[in-house]
């Protein structure tokens, strides 16, 4: 319990993060027209590219003879970019197509 | 002063970035700019990571951050653009797992550098796990909605056998945070049975549902991202990989909502069961079906007050899109009211239909939902479905038997006339058969979408 406790107070503006997050994601949502599904999908799918970040510290913390991890993280930054790119471009040509309305 | 052009702050901006750009994709003028807002908070925080990370680092790393970067960036950047309309829905569930397996790298690597530190392993083993299931099951998604794997293939007792196999997963995953073990052994095995249960998971579902499964697996990837956010203490990992995994559920049921279906239906499945019994009531909706030329429709068409089409994926297969632009330019040019009648699920995804006809410019307005629609139909004079079929299959509302029950149709029926383009008698994409094709005022425009409608514009123009 006191681990519990511990783990609680050590991280709680993470916490605090974590749950505020998942209410602005809900409300965010609230009502989109069906019509908007598919690119808003494609966007909230760019941005979870965020995974990038957490690849490109992996390789600024490897040891430069560590080949393993060098090797893994460098496809991990690859298929991150991968991600942010395409996704982001993707999102736009979907979107690109909405503007022509008059 | 120092502390605010700090990474903190940057990775500050970014969050509020995203959370800005996805609540302005919600609105159909600011969706863009919303895009836009932020791919550009994403790639200030990529830039910040890099060039304010605090401590040594060889050059060469930086060197192959750069080109990982650059390849990354060229592929996804031509892939992005070449790709066509109707094969935007299975290029998402690629990028969504691209995420998933480098959130799963993440993982492996970071494993050793962590042991002992139980917490630390934790969120790698979670985030590890979620990660490989994204991505293989993304993988599935992309096969099937490809077309290269188009029958739900299913292991017997395959639900029993999944939730055994991801309850085997998550004991393993614990036995490993809670054991302290550093063997790269269990290691691997954990990330390959991850990878094994993500395509066991995704493999039994239909086809008609990839839709709902990539939203998931969106939500699915966006969880891992905050895994690694949580491990690094990494502010901007962590808020957007909690947005998506949060923004992504909800929209999963949003999607799920469009269908009439609970999540569960989706992914336990039942439509596959009911494919069986649906095929064997052909005999029973089997009847004579009425076959139209193109002349034919061109005379009631030209002959009628209203004309309602109802666009599938059929229609965005053949690449008809432009072509059907065309018909209904021409029967407006005659004075005949011509509206799109647009289905939540219309095509392979939410959406997915009206991205395809504002592609050929068509008038916005012109597209109307279903609640909008359907009390129109009573006074239009022909109804023009192409290439769609499920989502006007009448067996949704008065047969209990059928897998799509209780899903919201369009309404076709109480027109005075329907015609209906299909290059065959087969059933949709569901597999279930329609009697909408055997009702009375029904006729059949047989032929391929483009085809079919280049001879319809024809023969309109010589009346």
């Amino acid at each position: 319990m006191t681990e519990f406790i511990d783990f609680i107070s050590n991280n709680l503006q993470m916490i605090y993060i974590v749950i505020l997050m998942i209410f602005v994601g809900v409300e965010i949502i609230g009502h989109v027209p069906a019509v908007l599904h598919t690119p808003l999908m494609s966007g909230a799918n760019a941005i979870h590219g965020v995974v990038i970040i957490g690849a490109i510290l992996v390789m600024l913390g490897a040891e430069p003879d560590n080949i393993l991890a060098l090797s893994l993280g460098f496809v991990a930054v690859l298929l991150g970019t991968l991600n942010v790119v395409g996704g982001f471009v993707v999102t736009d040509r979907m979107l690109e197509m909405f503007k022509k309305k008059k | 002063m120092e502390y605010i052009f700090s990474l903190e702050f940057i990775y500050l901006i970014a969050s509020v970035t995203y959370i800005l750009g996805l609540k302005m994709l919600g609105h159909p003028e600011t969706a863009r700019k919303g895009n836009l807002i932020a791919a550009a908070g994403m790639t200030l925080a990529i830039i910040g990571t890099i060039f304010l990370y605090q401590g040594e680092v060889a050059s060469i790393i930086y060197i192959l951050i750069g080109v990982a970067i650059l390849i990354g960036t060229i592929i996804g950047w031509m892939v992005a653009k070449k790709v066509g309309m109707t094969k935007m829905p299975e290029l998402v569930s690629l990028f969504n797992g691209m995420g998933g397996a480098s959130a799963a790298l993440i993982g492996l690597i970071e494993f050793h550098h962590y042991i002992g530190d139980q917490l630390s392993i934790l969120t790698i083993i979670a985030g590890m796990i979620i990660g490989s299931i994204s991505f293989s099951g993304s993988m599935i998604a992309w096969a099937k909605l490809n077309g290269t794997m188009n029958k739900p293939i299913r292991l017997p007792k395959y639900n029993i056998l999944n939730n055994v196999f991801l309850i085997g997963i998550l004991g393993f995953g614990a036995f490993m945070v809670f054991s302290g073990s550093e063997s790269s052994l269990f290691l691997y095995l954990l990330f390959f049975a991850a990878l094994a249960y993500g395509i066991l998971f995704v493999l039994p579902i239909g086809g008609a549902d990839m839709p709902v499964v990539i939203s998931l697996l969106n939500s699915f990837t966006g969880l891992a991202a905050a895994f690694g956010g949580f491990l690094y203490g990494n502010m901007v990992m962590l808020t957007g990989g909690i947005l998506v995994g949060s923004a992504g559920t909800i929209l999963t049921l949003a999607m799920c909502k469009a269908m009439n279906r609970p999540l569960s239906n989706v992914i336990f499945g039942a439509f596959g069961e009911g494919s069986a019994a649906a095929t064997g009531s052909v005999g029973k909706t089997g009847g004579s079906v009425k076959e139209a030329s193109a002349s034919d429709v061109a005379i009631l068409m030209n002959y009628s007050n209203k004309v309602i089409i109802v666009p599938g994926y059929g229609l965005a297969v053949a690449q008809a899109q432009h072509i059907i632009h065309e018909l209904e330019q021409l029967l407006e040019s005659k004075g005949i009211d011509v509206k799109y009648a647009i289905h939540p699920v219309a095509g392979r995804m939410p959406g997915h239909m009206n991205v395809l006809l504002a592609e050929t410019n068509v008038d916005y307005d012109k597209l109307v939902e279903m609640e909008d629609v359907n009390p129109e139909f009573k006074s239009t004079d022909v109804v023009f479905v192409v290439g769609a079929n499920d989502v006007v299959n009448p067996a949704a509302h008065n047969d209990p038997s059928s897998p799509i029950y209780g899903m919201p149709i369009l309404d076709v029926e109480n027109a005075k006339h329907i015609i209906i383009n299909k290059r065959s008698m087969k059933p949709g994409y569901a597999g279930i058969e329609n009697e909408l094709f055997y009702n009375q005022k029904t006729s059949m425009l047989f032929g391929d979408a483009k085809k079919a409608l280049t001879e319809l514009v024809a023969e309109l123009k010589n009346m």
